[in-house]
């Protein structure tokens, strides 16, 4: 009951930051950011460097961050407070517990281990625990299946892993989609058009364990251009990164065409054209950005999900990435995992909304002013 | 108002201007066959309702049309528009020809600044560097009537009052001093105390400018306050043609005659406003006469199965219709 309550609260208060004034916002976002970079800077460097570290960073905030972005922070807090609480709700309601194996243990050894790992029976007693580790031992606290090792430990090597093969599924993606959907949207109904989007249907429905199986027999084992699977070369990353990104850039192919085609009806195409511009000059100048907005919207969430790595993906060829410990930290009931990788998740989620939040502001004045 | 007859060499001269839109259901006509005239520095109105094919003929001068120019000649001076490779046409698009259309809301580009948009025209056609095409610009927003110009300049199309992005349109479309302007509805979709505004601002600049203007409306009222001449378009065809005087004055055509009574009067606050009967006929059912003959009340032996032709009235005036044939009119009905 209180639990329910604590979560109502929490909603409310994550609305409410849509509400707050803007001067409250410019006040309360560069206090938070402040704490933010003291928080994490003093287990990095002390704590006085923490303390000026802060000072400096609520400055900056003060003056020079827009709007948009401090918007950004005041929500980003209470949000993490809550992401972290009502992951602990669902982990806990969910049927198991981490130290429940085939093997019958007994009560005493079970009080045991769950002091141990600081994991009481109880869901809001583990949340404060949790909360008490983040904040003041500045730690995602120790997985509990993989012994000896922290959370921080397990995720800092598969981190980079997953965004340097995330970037180049990103980038390949981008690049791919929209080429084709521009091209097919241009050219609306033509051979070139039914082409593209033939093979943007091909993108979406194929699975990437597909796409990656059929790669790894056409380009591995027939022509042996690229190593199966595994880690460590420029080489290794192709085919994980085409798998990863093809699917995407399907999609992108078909919001950039869609976009294309609503755009270049628009009244102001023909005005451009009545203006004598040559047809180059109407698409890059007055049609291009108009198809971006969709693509973009559509990049926010799925870059978060690309840089944090697929499990399918990472599993198929190999990859020590970060996908592996969604799925094993929610399969082992590995609470202290589960809850790492869904700050990482969150984090990515915010960074690439504020990214595409930014993009907008770049792409529709409109935007910019109603922001301001 | 004494440009009634069109001079010896006119600046605009259209010669059985045919339009076909392919749809699912087969070829549809849009303009079936217009002539039409402008002179130096004349104004001349197209009247007609929606879908008579008032935008398709602008259009068809422009290149810009989705639909099919299928027959006639379109000449600009000595040039003929048609036989014009893609290139050469933009040579004239924006800067002997300029346009305005019926939508500033929707025919400015959102994303770009208004100074940047009328730049674009002046350093395409003029070889202006930017600086220069930005001061072009803000004297451009000043001529057109727009306060504080140097700082709309650098505003988007969303901060500007409609009537306000009229003007930006008007000063895009005579940025390089057209010979011809081409004005479709400029004014139908602004308050009517804008409408007022921006049509004394049209012929200011057509004075000073001595550009012609070819007006496509469906207000009469606009067309006795701003043209010279007029033409009245019915599906697809100009029905009637003349001096302003002749048709407000001696309206020949039964439809013009049905738009003047259609006019609302200010004296007979109490009276319902004339409505002609029945609609216009969808383009792919058209009777092989007279388009309007299912709704004239003049209705005679030859007019559903015969095409009229432009029969002359006056000097510079005609009408499509057999009531003006002198060898058909019947006695019985009155011509005026």
């Amino acid at each position: 009951m209180i639990e329910l309550l604590a979560l109502l609260f929490g909603l409310a208060t994550l609305a409410a930051t849509a509400w707050c004034p803007p001067r409250l916002t410019r006040v309360l976002g560069s206090l938070l950011f402040a704490l933010m970079v003291g928080v994490v800077s003093r287990f990095a460097f002390g704590v006085h460097v923490a303390l000026l570290a802060a000072a400096l960073a609520a400055v900056l905030a003060l003056r020079f961050f827009p709007p948009l972005v401090l918007r950004r922070v005041v929500f980003l807090v209470p949000a993490l407070v809550l992401l972290i609480f009502s992951t602990t709700l669902l982990m806990y309601r969910a049927p198991g517990n981490p130290f429940a194996n085939e093997r019958a243990t007994s009560p005493q050894v079970e009080a045991a281990l769950r002091a141990q790992y600081g994991v009481p029976k109880n869901a809001s007693a583990f949340f404060g625990i949790y909360m008490r580790r983040l904040l003041v031992e500045g730690t995602l606290g120790p997985s509990i299946k993989v012994q000896g090792r922290t959370v921080e430990e397990l995720i800092a090597p598969a981190f980079p892993v997953s965004v340097a093969l995330g970037l180049l599924a990103l980038i390949l993606s981008v690049v791919i989609g929209l080429t084709l959907g521009i091209f097919a949207g241009l050219k609306k109904n033509s051979l070139a058009d039914h082409v593209s989007m033939a093979l943007a249907l091909f993108g979406v429905s194929l699975p990437s364990f597909v796409l990656g199986a059929g790669a790894m027999i056409v380009f591995s084992l027939w022509l042996g251009w690229l190593p199966v699977a595994g880690w460590g070369s420029l080489r290794h990353l192709v085919m994980p990164a085409f798998a990863l990104a093809l699917p995407n850039a399907a999609i992108i192919a078909r919001l950039a065409r869609s976009g294309m085609i609503e755009v270049m009806q628009q009244d102001f195409v023909r005005t451009a054209r009545a203006k004598g511009l040559p047809e180059s000059w109407v698409i890059a100048r007055h049609a291009m950005r108009g198809t971006l907005i969709p693509v973009v919207s559509f990049l926010g969430p799925a870059a978060a999900a690309i840089m944090t790595g697929s499990f399918v993906v990472e599993v198929l060829f190999a990859v020590p990435g970060m996908g592996q410990w969604f799925v094993k930290g929610a399969i082992n009931r590995d609470y202290s995992v589960v809850l790492g990788t869904a700050i990482v998740y969150f984090g990515m989620i915010i960074l690439f909304n504020l990214l595409v939040d930014l993009a907008y502001s770049w792409l529709d004045p409109r935007v910019r002013s109603s922001d301001a | 108002m004494s440009g009634a007859e069109p001079q010896a060499t006119p600046l605009l001269s259209i010669r059985g201007l045919r339009v076909d839109f392919a749809t699912d259901a087969g070829s549809v006509p849009a303009v079936r066959g217009v002539d039409l005239d402008i002179g130096i520095s004349e104004t001349v109105a197209l009247v007609g309702e929606s879908g008579c094919g008032k935008s398709v003929t602008a259009m068809s001068v422009m290149r810009l049309l989705t639909g099919r120019i299928s027959a006639g000649s379109i000449r600009f001076g000595n040039t003929e528009l048609q036989s014009l490779s893609e290139p050469e046409m933009r040579r004239i698009r924006g800067a002997q020809i300029g346009m305005v259309f019926q939508e500033p809301m929707t025919s400015l580009n959102p994303v770009l600044t208004i100074g940047k948009q009328i730049e674009e025209v002046l350093t395409l056609h003029q070889r202006l560097t930017s600086s220069a095409a930005r001061a072009h610009a803000v004297e451009l927003l000043k001529r057109v009537g727009i306060p504080s110009a140097e700082r709309r300049a650098s505003q988007y199309p969303h901060e500007l009052s409609g009537g306000m992005k009229q003007r930006v349109m008007i000063a895009m479309a005579i940025s390089c001093r057209p010979k011809l302007l081409i004005a479709d509805e400029p004014t139908t979709a602004l308050d009517v105390t804008i409408q007022a505004q921006i049509m004394d601002l049209l012929g200011s600049l057509q004075q000073e400018l001595g550009m012609a203007v070819l007006l496509i409306t469906h207000d009469l009222g606009v067309v006795a306050h701003f043209a010279e001449r007029v033409a009245v378009m019915y599906a697809g065809k100009i029905v009637e043609q003349g001096a302003v005087r002749d048709i407000f004055k001696r309206a020949a055509h039964p439809y013009t005659r049905a738009l003047l009574a259609a006019l609302p009067d200010p004296l007979r606050t109490a009276a319902r406003l004339e409505a002609i009967p029945g609609r216009v006929p969808l383009p792919r059912m058209l009777p092989a006469g007279c388009a309007f003959c299912a709704r004239c009340k003049h209705v005679f032996e030859p007019c559903p199965g015969v095409l009229p032709e432009l029969f002359p009235i006056a000097p510079g005036h005609s009408a499509a219709c057999f009531l003006h044939d002198p060898r058909r009119a019947p006695s019985n009905v009155p011509c005026q």
